[in-house]
């Protein structure tokens, strides 16, 4: 079983406490109307989905009900870091030159 | 004439003692789930009589009522005397929500020496007293169903779930307390 730090409740919790909510950082677009179909279509449906590191949003669900940001890596399943939503990027650049 | 329901519990009845660990079910309660920002907190601290922790899996209790941290803004409060939490809440005018879940909870009291064992059965959390000290509590699961724990001393550990699963948590904690024996 995995332990995920939570950043709300500032310490690793199991893993059936949580849900996966998809990709993160995702820019809303503010003029959604002025979108065409397929401009839409990328924002809406169309997700980066990598090897190696991504960019996830969890939720904490059964625990603070938060939801937080995480950088995992998809082929280990290692968690390299969850940070709170509304603070930016963390910058992984050594770990993704080291793969 | 007024016709009051009659209030029946889900566990009627059910109870269990083992060797080091007993199981019953808690006495009705009233209970409060309670949202608020950081700056309506001193009124609605005074207002019920007690600190609303701000640490997380924090407790604060005072006499019969307890404040347990669930999130950053919410906590569960729980009054094992019976009080109207939505009265006192009503007379806030600070930004808040309180929404009254007396009925839709029900508790279980799991105590003896092997009280964290028999929850470990079903529940991932850490339950030793380093990491899941007295007075520490906190929303986590409980084989399938959703339960809030709240450690009330080194023995004695107070399980709170929704009453349409309190069925099968009892089952599965009486199940554990026996196999263990």
């Amino acid at each position: 079983m995995l332990l995920i730090h939570c950043p709300y409740c500032e310490e690793e919790r199991p893993e059936p406490e949580f849900r996966h909510a998809g990709e993160a950082h995702i820019a809303r677009a503010e003029n959604i109307t002025e979108l065409s179909d397929e401009e839409f279509e990328r924002h809406f449906f169309i997700r980066s989905n990598p090897k190696g590191i991504a960019f996830e949003r969890w939720r904490h669900m059964h625990g603070c009900a938060r939801f937080f940001n995480a950088a995992r890596d998809t082929l280990s399943d290692k968690f390299l870091v969850t940070y709170k939503i509304g603070t930016p990027k963390p910058d992984l650049s050594g770990e993704i030159r080291r793969k | 004439m007024v016709e009051i329901a009659h209030r029946t519990s889900p566990l009627e009845g059910r109870g269990f003692e083992g060797d080091g660990i007993s199981l019953s079910v808690a006495k009705p309660a009233s209970r409060l789930s309670l949202r608020a920002p950081e700056g309506s907190l001193p009124a609605l601290s005074e207002a019920l009589g007690l600190e609303l922790p701000q640490r997380p899996k924090s407790t604060s209790t005072k006499g019969n009522r307890a404040a347990l941290w669930l999130g950053p803004d919410e906590w569960l409060v729980i009054d094992e005397d019976g009080a109207d939490l939505m009265a006192i809440c009503g007379k806030i005018p600070d930004l808040h929500s309180a929404v009254d879940t007396s009925h839709r909870n029900v508790a279980i009291e799991v105590s003896g020496a092997r009280s964290a064992d028999v929850l470990s059965a079903g529940c991932p959390q850490d339950l030793s007293l380093a990491r899941f000290p007295v007075g520490a509590s906190s929303r986590t699961v409980f084989g399938k169903v959703e339960i809030i724990l709240w450690r009330r001393d080194e023995q004695t550990f107070h399980v709170e779930c929704w009453r349409s699963f309190s069925a099968y948590g009892f089952d599965l904690l009486e199940a554990a307390a026996r196999e263990a024996e």
